[in-house]
């Protein structure tokens, strides 16, 4: 199990929250089965996992480590039963955690009473939920307003606020509907919206895509890039869908069985698969579309006959490469202070686009880590 | 034989059969054979019930009162003036709304006194004319729902008023105005609490089995003894009976509601009281708004029930025109009490699911239409009243109050129709009549009475064995032993004669009925409706036209009961053949079925469970009018529980009839639900 907390790439996000994640897991265990708490009276809280197992438990989230840090979206993946949505629902304290602790912009989460944890909610988080959780006898915009009011806004800036969520999120027009008048994908802009009106700084999205059809699900992922270039929030996003991790992450936690497979970024998780699980993943991914320049270029060597072309370090792959492939010289890669930081050959390209053997692309391409 | 080890059921059935027929022919009836009657091991429990209930209630921890009249304080047990002032309560209220609807002094009186009134002669209260009544309920119907509901409202009130049955009506309403709300909100809390407390529900749930089978009448006792006589008991006797469906209702909505929907509200920073109100109530509304549905159905079937203990209006009305076997005047009464449950519902749905505009910018008037119209209705009403009694020269203000007798009626036409049926097809009835009673009835009754009590626990334990293995055996043995305990094995017998009648052939034309109307969807919807309106019509009517054809006999009893049983029946065979899903039917259809094939092969094979369900509802329903049967007279536990209300120490009798009606009911109610819900699960429905 990989439990990196700050990743091996620099990390654009990360350059002043190293010190201060927004929210910090440390050994966050969930067990469930009758016997969990007086197993967990006896072991003073350390968990012995081999002990819960032959006791008939059964581990919903195994010993859990990892920080998110501001602005910064991890996304994290499993399959159905694997403990994905039980992390995320011990961390918006929705069930309880067994053992472990888990910090919320460094307040101890388990700590708090209902009192503090409904301020929190009120003013910090937003969830998103699977099958939209819409109150039924509810309008979009009274919906929307819903966690406004709960808090005790007035009526009158409450559905100001919530108008404004409904142009956010493309529902003008519909705000005096009923969810069951609206498609999945217009429901599920309602709950995004809902998720939204308090102005949380951690969002969580639980599955957010997954009932919706193929094409409509392309769509709300593009709104949703959309609205978190606009925002910026913390993201804790739990799917099952590996291309949608890819496509969103800043990081990806792969879960198997209530365990962190490997947690890294989409490019690492590609090139370095910790385990056989996360590889069965990885092998069919289509690489162009995750590596970016950076993450294959190589050093700039002694040959100083670069093409005129320039490629931006962070475009993937799949962007730049007819343009590298029609020019005979290698390209200079540049930052975004447009410095030369590495060189990038046609033989890479033509490695990522079309190579088999993985061990090979890895070593001709350097693989940079900061 | 392949057949056989294939259905062990059948076989063990065959077996129980045998045995049971064996022990009937091997048990003799005598006196002292404890395996043919056992003795009545409960025979005193009727007594102690009512002392120690007349000790708590007269006697157990007495307190100093101040009265007012003797100005002295005196001594009063202390549950008595609980009940007491609860009683003057629910009175004030009742009487309160009353008045304002159709005038009185007795508000006044509340505020200030007897003498007061009598002295000053302007301290009467004025009732509204019928004309704002109606009015502001068409308007209030308009505003809630629209067009169609205020025209409802319009039929309802005028047809009240113009058939002279206005007083009656509002005295019924503001007795349901009152007891239909406090039910709701019981129901609704008591719910809750079952929702967030497994005891609760554990306690809660095997005592609304028993409220729910408990025949009505069995409620009036122990309700006079402790709140005596008058709209108050009346209304009390209500809110305990419709009660239970709202509180299983609720508890079914808060239970259905997704577990998502609960996590959004907790995300959203709801506390508990705004997620149960805010979230949790109102995602269950259907099932909820079902339950005020029932209640106010209930509300209105009590009506004539609870004019047995004092309540004024239409029920009172109803039973004596019941009593003078006026069959038109009752219809009359009928269709006012089903016109009230039906706009009452209609209303309080209405109200549910209105729907408010935030970003309207309205005036002042706008804002306040409807507020508006409403004064402006009551001043125009009250102008039309007073040039009214200008106009209507005989005394009678046809604006303001139509009086009972000088409305409109239908009583001749169908006085002459009953007429008309007894001239011409008396000695057919009479035929059938004695047919009946000569041919399949008596020897019924005699075969239930010739059962050995042994036979019996043999057969229905058996049965709750094949059913649902040990446990089921020794509930229904349980419930079988208590009745069996009392002194009144027989009598339950004949009601357990007459009800298996009833329910045998409601069974027959209601499945028959049933399915032949679910071929088609205007057929079904119009079952459904008649259905509904059969339901809420008060079950005493349809003894009238029986009485009249049949005399008092025990066919007239079995007829209204079929007629009453035979509308669950009919309708959950409707329900369960219309929900068979589609890809089933379209299934079949690409098959190549025909109508039968389809009908036999899939639909009822599909519908079965629920149907039975249905059955289930047909034995209350059955059970119900058996039991009302004893107002024509009968000889079974019906019988005995009127006679327990008009005895003033009956309230051990009659809650011990009470269980032992309801202890049948449960017994059949036990092994269907539990087979129903097995098979259920076997097709894949639950």
């Amino acid at each position: 199990m990989t439990t990196e907390t700050s990743s091996s790439t620099s990390n654009d996000t990360s350059t002043d929250n190293d010190t201060h994640p927004v929210i910090k897991c440390d050994s966050v265990y969930k067990i469930f089965g009758e016997q969990t708490e007086g197993l967990m009276r006896k072991s003073n809280g350390n968990v012995d996992v081999e002990e819960f197992r032959d006791a008939g438990c059964i581990f919903g989230v195994n010993n859990a480590s990892f920080e998110v840090h501001k602005g910064e979206m991890l996304i994290v993946m499993g399959l159905s039963g694997s403990g994905k949505s039980t992390l995320l629902r011990c961390i918006s304290r929705l069930t309880d955690t067994t053992a472990g602790s888990i910090f919320i912009d460094g307040e101890d989460l388990l700590a708090m009473n209902s009192k503090e944890l409904i301020q929190l909610r009120r003013n910090k988080m937003g969830m998103v939920f699977q099958s939209f959780a819409l109150l039924p006898h509810k309008t979009v915009l009274e919906n929307i307003a819903f966690p406004l009011q709960v808090k005790g806004t007035s009526t009158q800036d409450s559905m100001k606020r919530a108008m404004d969520m409904v142009e956010l999120v493309d529902l003008t027009g519909r705000e005096n509907y009923f969810p069951r008048e609206l498609s999945g994908g217009q429901q599920q802009r309602v709950g995004i919206a809902r998720s939204l009106a308090v102005e949380p700084d951690i969002w969580f999205l639980d599955e957010p895509f997954s009932a919706l059809d193929p094409l409509i699900r392309k769509e709300m992922q593009d709104e949703f890039l959309r609205l978190q270039e606009m925002l910026n929030k913390t993201i804790l996003f739990v799917t099952h869908d590996f291309d949608e991790a890819l496509r969103l992450a800043d990081r990806i936690a792969i879960m198997k069985d209530g365990i962190i497979e490997q947690i890294d970024t989409p490019a690492n998780i590609v090139l370095h698969p910790a385990t056989d699980y996360v590889a069965k993943f990885t092998n069919e991914v289509p690489r162009e579309k995750v590596l970016t320049c950076k993450n294959v270029m190589e050093e700039i060597g002694s040959d100083s006959d670069l093409s005129e072309l320039k490629v931006p370090h962070d475009a993937v792959i799949e962007a730049v490469a007819e343009a590298v492939l029609n020019d005979p010289k290698p390209v200079a890669v540049i930052d975004d202070n447009n410095n030369t930081i590495g060189i990038l050959h046609r033989k890479s390209i033509i490695h990522i686009l079309f190579g088999k053997d993985e061990e090979e692309t890895v070593s001709t391409s350097q693989v940079t880590g900061a | 034989m392949n057949n056989l080890t294939r259905h062990p059921q059948l076989v063990q059935f065959a077996v129980l059969l045998a045995v049971f027929f064996l022990l009937c022919f091997a048990i003799g009836p005598s006196e002292n054979n404890i395996l043919w009657r056992l003795p009545a091991f409960l025979a005193a429990v009727p007594e102690m019930l009512s002392n120690s209930v007349e000790y708590m209630m007269f006697e157990w921890m007495p307190v100093q009162i101040y009265n007012v009249e003797i100005e002295d304080y005196e001594e009063s047990a202390l549950l008595m003036e609980a009940t007491r002032s609860l009683s003057r309560s629910v009175l004030f209220c009742i009487e309160f709304i009353r008045e304002i609807l159709v005038g009185g002094q007795k508000t006044i009186v509340a505020f200030t006194s007897w003498d007061f009134v009598s002295e000053n002669e302007w301290a009467f209260w004025p009732a509204l004319p019928w004309t704002v009544v109606a009015g502001v309920g068409v308007t209030l119907g308009y505003a809630l729902s629209g067009r169609w509901l205020a025209i409802l409202v319009g039929i309802a009130t005028t047809y009240i008023a113009v058939f002279g049955q206005w007083e009656p009506a509002m005295e019924t309403l503001s007795f349901v105005l009152i007891a239909a709300p406090a039910s709701v909100l019981l129901g609704v809390f008591l719910g809750v609490l079952a929702y967030k407390s497994r005891t609760t529900e554990a306690v809660l749930m095997p005592l609304l089995n028993v409220a729910q089978t408990m025949p009505h009448f069995s409620y009036l006792v122990p309700v006079t003894v402790f709140f005596g006589v008058g709209d108050h008991a009346g209304a009390i006797a209500t809110v305990i009976f419709a009660t239970p469906p709202m509180i299983r209702l609720t508890l079914l909505g808060l239970k259905g509601v997704s577990p998502e929907v609960l996590e959004a509200g907790l995300m959203n920073g709801c506390n508990k009281v705004q997620l149960m109100l805010k979230v949790l109530i109102p995602t269950a509304r259907h099932d909820i708004l079902v339950g005020v549905n029932q209640v106010i159905m209930q509300c209105l079937a009590m009506a004539v029930i609870a004019s047995f203990i004092g309540a004024k209006g239409l029920g009172f009305n109803l039973l004596l025109a019941l009593n003078q076997l006026r069959i038109g005047q009752a219809l009359e009464l009928g269709i006012c009490i089903v016109l009230i449950a039906v706009v009452l519902d209609k209303l309080s749905l209405g109200w549910a699911n209105k729907q408010i505009d935030y970003f309207a910018d309205l005036s002042f008037v706008e804002r306040h239409k409807y507020s508006l119209i409403m004064a402006a209705i009551l001043v125009v009403g009250v102008v039309l009243a007073s040039l009214g009694s200008l106009i209507f020269k005989d005394g009678i203000n046809y604006f303001y109050l139509i009086p009972h007798n000088k409305g409109l009626t239908t009583e001749l036409f169908w006085q002459s129709g009953v007429d008309w049926m007894v001239d011409n097809w008396y000695a057919s009835l009479q035929a059938f009549n004695t047919g009946l009673i000569v041919n399949v009835l008596v020897p019924m009754k005699n075969a239930y009475l010739g059962m050995p009590v042994l036979a019996t626990f043999v057969l229905v334990m058996g049965i709750g064995y094949i059913v649902g293995g040990l446990r089921s055996a020794l509930v229904v043995g349980g419930l079988l032993l208590f009745i069996a305990s009392t002194e009144w094995w027989d009598r339950a017998l004949i009601t357990a004669y007459m009800a298996t009648f009833g329910v045998v052939v409601s069974v027959v034309i209601g499945t028959i009925a049933g399915s032949l109307c679910a071929q088609n969807k205007f057929a079904t919807k119009g079952i459904l409706l008649v259905c509904d309106t059969f339901q809420t019509f008060p079950s005493f009517i349809y003894l009238i036209p029986v009485i009249m054809l049949f005399g008092v006999t025990d066919t007239s009893v079995l007829i209204a009961v079929i007629i009453y049983a035979t509308i669950p029946a009919t309708r959950y065979t409707v329900e369960g053949l219309s929900n068979v899903p589609q890809s089933l039917q379209d299934a079949g259809s690409m098959s190549g079925v025909n109508r039968m094939q389809r009908w036999l092969q899939i639909e009822l094979p599909m519908a079965f469970p629920h149907i039975v369900l249905g059955i289930n509802q047909t034995v209350v329903f059955a059970l119900f009018m058996v039991i009302i049967g004893a107002m024509i007279g009968t000889d079974d536990l019906g019988q005995l529980i009127l006679k327990s209300l008009s005895d003033k120490h009956g309230i051990g009798n009659g809650l011990m009839l009470g269980l032992c009606v309801a202890f049948i009911g449960l017994t059949v109610d036990h092994l269907i639900v539990r087979w129903s819900s097995d098979r259920k699960k076997a097709l894949g429905l639950l």
